[in-house]
């Protein structure tokens, strides 16, 4: 293998099927039905998996819910402020780890 | 952003012949892709055939005060292929008799033809149901002599057609050009201060949207509904409906996907969303398009490169309905851009 990530893969996705066929299927029936038109709008949560895709650090992901937002006319202010909201949970997930640093050192230290 | 069309710039693209060469090469003649008819011929489609006339577009002539990135008629100010009187009056002829039901009037900016005027006065006089304008919206605001567009479209009952790419500056005049987007916003109020576009109004106002780049257009319903919240909060507009409308890989948005090297990815991106059921009603089936010339074509895409229709009758002078039903329809690879997602049309989604 000479990349681990190229691009064109994205294009097969649909390929994973192929070697079981019904757990396949239904995470796209699945997939699909969670993108739809709900409590949420389609808009919504594209901008959703758009943060998540970054959170993930998915090179496919953010491929995909970037072209899916321009599909949806999302703004590419509306996006970064989406990826914005993604990072903020990020640091705040790291930092407030920073409470256990502390609960642990007012234990330990004299 | 240019300034001026590929025809202007001695582009090779401007030659419908080598567009034609690009769409069948490459990921279609290797075998990565199939053909569009070969795609068609899948579900038994092949070949595909003209029904019963419904929608007569006539081109009046490719100059346009605009010069979009994305246009498929390779339209601007510089090019010089106008509809004479006499062809106009041909036209005439043929829409007084038509069976169709709606009279569609396109460019370039057809307002740009200085018979423009007498050309809709005589046209309205045949008592079309559906008679449509396609216009750009910033002609409006163009030139002073522009200005008494709405009253005029008003008196004439025509139907109003406009393209417009987003709800915001940035989007728009990104596609368009610099200052579109405040022209635009102008041109609307002021059609809906003539009544246009308002709930329950008889003049009709629709608005076409296509994405300002190499991706299909999104839903069309949803679009709509973000359309309507974005105008109406930030400008007070209304209009009645968004059409989703896919671009076709032709002329400068052609050149545009191909110096972007986005070119396979689009193709591969429009077979992917190859969608049978929009096969039955792509819009060449009941639709006849008119060039500048008086020649007659499928379609507007049909007719930018330069495919003549499959008929004894090839002009408007041997102009014959009857003739034309059932007619063998042109096609190339730049139809899967008509048959995507939920299919594509002058009048939006078919499927
Ligand atoms: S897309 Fe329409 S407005 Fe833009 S250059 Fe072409 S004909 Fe003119
Ligand atoms: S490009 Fe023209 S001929 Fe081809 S499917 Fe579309 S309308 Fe028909």
């Amino acid at each position: 293998m000479s990349n681990y990530y190229d691009d064109k893969d994205l294009r097969k996705f649909g390929k994973i099927t192929e070697w079981s066929e019904e757990l396949g299927n239904k995470f796209f029936d699945y997939y699909s039905e969670v993108f739809k038109e709900g409590a949420l709008s389609a808009r919504e949560k594209s901008l959703i998996a758009l943060a998540v895709a970054h959170t993930e650090q998915c090179p496919y992901c953010i491929d995909a819910y970037t072209k899916d937002g321009l599909q949806k006319a999302i703004t590419k202010e509306e996006m970064m402020e989406a990826i914005h909201v993604g990072a903020a949970i990020k640091s705040g997930a790291t930092l407030v780890h920073g409470v256990q640093m502390m609960n642990k050192v007012n234990k330990l230290d004299l | 952003m240019a300034q001026t069309s590929l025809q202007k710039r001695h582009s090779d693209l401007a030659q419908s012949n080598k567009q034609l060469e690009l769409l069948s090469n490459g990921i279609f003649a290797n075998g990565e892709l199939p053909t569009f008819k070969e795609k068609i011929s899948e579900t038994n489609q092949f070949p595909l055939k003209a029904k019963k006339l419904e929608i007569l577009q006539i081109n009046v002539g490719y100059m346009c005060n605009q010069v979009c990135e994305h246009c498929h008629v390779d339209a601007g100010p510089d090019r010089k292929e106008i509809m004479t009187k006499k062809t106009m009056q041909e036209c005439i002829e043929v829409i007084k008799n038509t069976g169709a039901h709606t009279l569609d009037l396109t460019g370039g900016a057809p307002e740009m033809n200085p018979n423009f005027r007498w050309f809709v006065e005589e046209a309205s006089k045949a008592g079309i149901k559906d008679f449509i304008v396609r216009s750009n919206l910033t002609i409006i605001r163009a030139n002073k002599k522009y200005y008494d567009l709405p009253d005029f479209f008003k008196k004439h009952n025509v139907h109003v057609i406009s393209s417009m790419p987003h709800w915001t500056r940035g989007k728009t005049d990104k596609q368009r050009g610099d200052g579109v987007f405040d022209k635009s916003i102008k041109a609307l109020q002021e059609l809906n201060e003539r009544g246009y576009g308002m709930p329950g109004s008889d003049l009709r106002l629709d608005l076409v949207y296509n994405p300002s780049g190499a991706f299909l257009p999104g839903d069309q319903a949803a679009m709509e509904k973000d359309f309507k919240k974005g105008l109406m909060e930030d400008f007070n507009i209304q209009f009645h409906n968004l059409f989703a409308i896919t671009n076709l890989p032709i002329a400068r948005f052609l050149d545009y996907l191909i110096a972007s090297e986005n070119y396979d990815d689009y193709m591969y991106a429009l077979v992917d969303a190859y969608n049978p059921s929009a096969v039955e009603n792509v819009m060449c089936t009941n639709t006849l398009s008119i060039s500048w010339d008086g020649y007659l074509f499928d379609c507007d895409f049909n007719q930018m490169l330069e495919l003549p229709v499959n008929s004894k009758a090839k002009h408007i002078s041997e102009y014959n309905e009857e003739l034309l039903e059932g007619r063998n329809i042109t096609i190339s690879q730049h139809c899967y851009g008509c048959t995507a997602g939920a299919g594509s049309s002058c009048q939006g989604t078919v499927a």
